[in-house]
């Protein structure tokens, strides 16, 4: 009762500070500007800030407008330049989910491996602290040189951002098992394999899927990044590319699509999380 | 009475400390049990008890010495073994079922799923948890979750049970209750059980030796009490027998004086030839956990004693 009285009223708030928001964005973006006198020849050369004073920032009513065209539209391709939203952000979700496909098979395997080691784990450390803090754009160049291909070398980033999360995780999820289940298994003489399925993996389970989260939104928010760079497709080449046209419209819906695939990836982790989340 | 099930022979464990040296919790301890018997240890925090557990269930092991069970030297756990931990150590993203399946199914690998459950649901209905199969450890009480671990500990049928302080982390109630129902499993099947405890009553009520432990490092197994107490003993009447309180203030003045002092004033102890106390029955003698026939009783219990 009084949680679902809590959700309407943090619901409402949230809809007025939305309105407000939207409200301001309006009023701030409206021909205020005093407007030059010029001759008509004069005025053509310049754009509408200056011969109507409106700003070259677009309303909420302009991006609304624009942002339904491109929902009408999503996959639509005329060349290189000019393809649906729909195209660059499934080329954007393709590259993250690659890279990050195979951050998962290296690092969880690993990551169990040199959880089960002390030797392995204190042996690997020292390479894992200095490879971690790398920005993981300071490898394009590397990767382009070596891979010779932009996009596989995009996705190549993808992988070393999104695997330091998991490994570090998993590592410090199956090495902090607890010893009480441990020693169930072992005294129910449970081989080693069968152990690390029936006891560790369930064990470690939640802080795995806690290392995957935070790695799906590192990777969520290099691939714009790497884009710019790389170019071609994709939706960081999308903003780019819009900038260069001077189409803040799009860059601000192409921001707010962003922002959107990046909750609804974030949320799925959340709820292969919530499956693997034993209460105790 | 005299065979010897589990024979526990020259043990010791040392551990290394600051520059260099060791500390040994205990050196060369003997200790043995008979097929059927119900054993508890009871001694002061540090002395080893945990660790003579663990190594008698292979979860640790001796830095020196052996241990013999029917017949053969342990090398490491095995399910002949079961232990029920204090901390119940349930899986707990396993239900009741799954985790007495996972113990019957680790024993018997190639039952089929049938077979495993109808086994495991064997043993959850001895320890009267029928109806709560499908509930996970997180769903149940603390005592509900000691029955699990002791459902789990006897669907292996094991040769022997081996619990450290079971029932510590339970209140006084549901630990009565606890105690009824492994004094009562264990009697009909016969299990042979080395338990640790803190709490007096409860060896009492259950064993049929303590074991008394000095204080550690250098703990010793100072004495092996017989319980006097018949074997149908029952909870409502065990301190209206004549030795309960010959018996109860044996253990405790142990605890509270001697196990401080029992090193200093004992200085011929024989770890080999612990003595075996039997309280307020002078005449009987019984062989002690070496070849050598010994007795020891308690002055002042027996009606009959003259000095």
């Amino acid at each position: 009762m009084t949680t679902a009285s809590l959700r309407i009223r943090a619901g409402l708030v949230s809809i007025v500070l939305l309105v407000a928001f939207l409200g301001v964005w309006h009023l701030a973006v409206r021909s205020t500007a005093p407007v030059a006198t010029m001759s008509a020849e004069y005025a053509k050369l310049m754009g509408l800030t200056a011969t109507q004073g409106k700003s070259a920032m677009p309303g909420p009513l302009d991006v609304g407008a624009k942002l339904w065209e491109h929902v009408r539209r999503p996959f639509y391709d005329n060349g290189p330049n000019d393809k649906g939203l729909g195209i660059q952000l499934g080329y954007s979700i393709a590259r993250v989910g690659t890279g990050y496909l195979l951050a998962v098979l290296v690092a969880i395997p690993l990551g169990f491996l040199i959880g089960m080691s002390p030797l392995l784990s204190q042996a690997l450390d020292p390479f894992i602290q200095v490879l971690k803090p790398i920005s993981p754009l300071a490898w394009m160049p590397l990767a382009l040189y070596t891979i010779k291909d932009s996009s596989i070398s995009a996705i190549f980033v993808i992988f070393i951002c999104s695997i330091w999360p998991m490994l570090l995780n998993t590592v410090f999820g199956v090495a902090s098992v607890r010893k009480e289940w441990i020693n169930v298994a072992r005294t129910l003489e449970v081989g080693t394999i069968r152990r690390a399925f029936t006891v560790i993996l369930p064990a470690a389970a939640p802080t795995i899927l806690t290392g995957m989260r935070i790695s799906i939104g590192i990777a969520w928010l290099v691939i714009v990044a790497a884009e710019m760079l790389v170019g071609g497709t994709g939706i960081g080449y999308f903003v780019w590319n819009e900038w260069n046209n001077l189409s803040i419209t799009n860059v601000i819906i192409a921001i707010l699509l962003i922002g959107v695939v990046g909750m609804l990836l974030d949320q799925i982790l959340a709820r292969f999380t919530r499956m693997v989340t034993f209460p105790e | 009475m005299t065979e010897k099930f589990i024979s526990i022979e020259a043990i010791a464990k040392r551990y290394p400390g600051a520059d260099g040296a060791t500390t040994a919790v205990f050196e060369n301890l003997w200790l043995s049990m008979a097929r059927g018997e119900f054993c508890c240890v009871i001694g002061h925090s540090g002395c080893g008890k945990t660790t003579v557990l663990n190594i008698l269930a292979g979860l640790d092991a001796p830095s020196e010495g052996a241990v013999i069970v029917d017949g053969q030297a342990i090398s490491g756990t095995s399910l002949d073994r079961a232990v029920i931990f204090q901390s119940h150590a349930l899986l707990p993203w396993r239900t009741v079922l799954g985790n007495v399946a996972y113990a019957v199914s680790s024993k018997w690998r190639s039952w089929d799923r049938a077979k495993v459950k109808a086994h495991a649901q064997t043993f959850i209905d001895l320890v009267g948890l029928t109806g709560s199969e499908h509930k996970r450890p997180s769903e149940l009480s603390g005592g509900m979750k000691q029955r699990v671990g002791i459902a789990r500990a006897l669907s292996i049928t094991p040769k022997m049970m081996l619990m450290d302080e079971p029932f510590s982390a339970l209140d006084a109630l549901t630990r009565g209750t606890l105690q009824d129902e492994v004094r009562r499993i264990c009697l009909e099947t016969g299990q042979t059980a080395f338990m640790i405890t803190h709490d007096v009553d409860e060896a009492i009520y259950l064993a049929d030796k303590i074991f008394l432990m000095t204080n550690g490092p250098g703990a010793v197994l100072a004495e092996v009490v017989v319980n006097p107490l018949p074997r149908d003993r029952g909870r409502t009447d065990l301190h209206r027998h004549p030795l309960y309180y010959a018996l109860r203030n044996h253990i405790v003045d142990f605890l509270v004086t001697r196990s401080k002092t029992f090193a200093a004033e004992t200085p011929a102890h024989d770890p080999r030839n612990v003595p075996v106390v039997h309280i307020g029955k002078p005449g009987l003698t019984v062989a002690s956990s070496g070849d050598e026939q010994r007795q020891t009783w308690i002055p002042g219990t027996s009606p009959g004693l003259t000095a």
